[in-house]
């Protein structure tokens, strides 16, 4: 559904993009993770057309970027969106529900889906951020869109109306959008998101499931393991971990270990009450990916 | 056409909450008013009716306050969406940007046609209270009426392309001021200055013509009061510029409100979200 082949983009001597290369295809939720100022804003217009790349191509379904015809597909929804605080939610929506030819009936149900019916008719300049976020959001559900540019879509958020932005998110995924999503909230894109592309400085330094990309990584894989009281120390040395605290000891090991590690535990018997394995956080690896790019660029 | 009419419904209604509506009609009605009231004395017998003597005031009042009325609506046309940050989204939307800069000029024209009507309107009333032959310069106040919906295009236009130029709601509103001052007030100081300096020579026959042609808000003054039979009565500039045909002054008037516009459409292309 897009295609983004060797793009780069050049703001004067500041390399914003450099030969970023993926694809996202029909019904997949990918999202885009990097640094504050690692291109993801850049990359996002880019692909809807609103600013050409230096180099490298973009397709979305075979049409050009910013072409009526791509435009006709795509939904976009811009990090701090805004609109003209006189309207009111309704008349936004209208709005914008008749700029895609749609008919501007779909408003009312369109923000009732994004939960704001009860402010339907108040001025869009006395909306919460949050609200407004909202109205964002449904005018970029307008018109069963293939392929959806989501900026930063859950800041501002509050907590239930993430779950129900993921929920309508898979739903659309489902009926067969591409949808490409950036956030910095990294717990929630794990659990709602089919594949990762982390960019870094500008460089695209990963871009696969979190398996694949957990796999990749090698972190070290932590046990916590809860010893009975009074044993916590014997635990440990035995185990060669860290006392955590009276009744805790953390062991870390790499991925190959863990089975062999686990089978240890389990031969201390009555000395421990329970273990846990924690992987590797979206976090470590996050950083584990970031990390290899900074010393990639500091050799070259 | 569906999408210019939603731009242009968005618009009127942004300008309606924003009081612009009320602003541009009151504006125009209160000098209207002052001026019906300050014309009602009897200004000795000149033959002409009433209301052929009240267009040629309002002439003069048009040519200050029209373009006025039409740069303060249009400067913030296309900086004020790029300050908002409503600008990148609606770009993304399927719909060409002149169609959006269509709506917005259909919903200032339409304002301006109000404010118009309205202080036209106050005017025309004075004078046939005052004077029932007034019925005589109705022709004349139609004229003015829609030369003055062209002059304001014409300025919308221009308006446009500042707003798109300038980026920045601030510098765009001093550049609009800036502009006004030097078309509507230093041009034909300017112009009045030369003539006389040149005191008939080949700049006042050749060259001083074709500026004043040049200039929409001249061009607008000098079709209507060639047009209107009270052209002695409010001369200005009109006297030396007799020899000028009132049909050039109007292909002068198309031509501006026609380029103004694509002269906006083509700047606004050219900005960058
Ligand atoms: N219009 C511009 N002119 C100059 N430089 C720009 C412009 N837009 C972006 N940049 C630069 O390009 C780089 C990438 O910016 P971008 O907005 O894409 O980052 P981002 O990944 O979206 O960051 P954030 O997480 O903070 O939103 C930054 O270094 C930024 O300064
Ligand atoms: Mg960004």
């Amino acid at each position: 559904m897009l295609r983004i082949s060797r793009v780069t983009r050049q703001f004067g001597s500041v390399a914003a993009l450099s030969d970023v290369s993926f694809d996202v295809a029909a019904g997949e939720r990918v999202a885009l993770l990097g640094h504050n100022g690692a291109g993801k804003s850049t990359l996002m217009k880019i692909v809807l057309g609103l600013i050409p790349a230096t180099s490298g191509s973009v397709s979305v379904a075979g049409h050009a970027p910013g072409s009526r015809a791509a435009r006709d597909l795509t939904a976009y929804l811009p990090e701090n969106v805004a609109f003209h605080p006189a309207l009111t939610g309704r008349e936004q929506l209208r709005f914008y529900l008749r700029m895609k030819g749609e008919p501007p009936k779909a408003a009312e149900g369109l923000l009732e889906r994004v939960g704001l019916g009860h402010a339907i008719d108040r001025r869009i300049g006395t909306y919460s951020k949050g609200m407004r976020q909202r109205v964002g959001l449904a005018q970029a559900l307008i018109g069963r869109p293939r392929l959806m540019i989501l900026d930063e879509p859950t800041s501002g958020l509050d907590p239930v109306s993430r779950r129900e932005f993921y929920a309508i998110l898979d739903e659309l995924a489902k009926g067969g959008a591409a949808i490409l999503l950036s956030s910095h909230a990294l717990t929630e894109v794990e659990a709602r998101t089919d594949r990762i592309a982390i960019l870094s400085r500008g460089i695209l330094v990963a871009n696969d499931t979190i398996a694949a990309l957990r796999r990749g990584a090698g972190l070290p894989i932590q046990l916590q393991v809860a010893a009975r009281p009074e044993t916590a120390d014997e635990v440990a040395e035995r185990l060669a971990g860290v006392r955590v605290n009276g009744r805790r000891v953390d062991v870390t090991c790499e991925p190959d270990d863990k089975l062999d590690r686990l089978g240890k535990i389990a031969g201390l018997g009555h000395l421990v009450d329970d273990v846990e394995v924690v992987p590797p956080s979206l976090e470590d690896i996050y950083s584990h990916f970031s990390r290899l790019a900074d010393r990639r660029e500091g050799r070259a | 056409m569906s999408r210019v009419l939603a731009a242009a419904g968005a618009e009127f209604r942004i300008a309606l909450r924003n009081r612009w509506v009320t602003i541009a009609v009151a504006m125009m009605a209160l000098f209207a008013a002052v001026l019906s009231a300050a014309g009602s004395a009897p200004t000795g017998q000149l033959g002409a009716d009433k209301l052929s003597v009240t267009v040629a005031s309002l002439t003069s009042l048009a040519v200050y306050l029209v373009p006025l009325i039409a740069l303060l609506m249009s400067f913030d046309a296309i900086a004020g969406e790029v300050e908002r940050g409503t600008l990148p989204l609606i770009l993304t939307y399927p719909v060409a940007r002149w169609q959006l800069l269509a709506g917005k000029f259909l919903a200032h024209l339409g304002i301006l046609a109000l404010s118009v009507v309205v202080g036209y309107g106050i005017a025309a009333a004075a004078a046939f209270w005052f004077d029932p032959r007034a019925g005589a310069g109705l022709a004349a106040l139609f004229r003015l009426t829609w030369t003055s919906l062209l002059l304001g295009a014409a300025f919308l236009g221009i308006g446009y392309a500042i707003s798109a130029f300038a980026r920045r709601p601030g510098a765009a509103a001093g550049l609009v001021i800036g502009l006004w001052l030097v078309l509507i007030v230093l041009y034909d100081l300017g112009l009045l200055a030369a003539v006389v300096a040149d005191a008939g020579g080949t700049f006042t026959r050749a060259v001083f013509p074709w500026l004043l042609l040049a200039n929409p808000a001249d061009a607008f003054r000098l079709y209507n009061l060639a047009a209107s039979e009270a052209t002695a009565v409010a001369a200005g500039i009109g006297g030396a510029a007799g020899a000028i045909p009132p049909a050039r002054a109007l292909a002068s008037l198309v031509l501006w409100a026609v380029a103004a516009f694509a002269f906006g459409v083509a700047a606004f292309r050219r900005v960058t979200p």
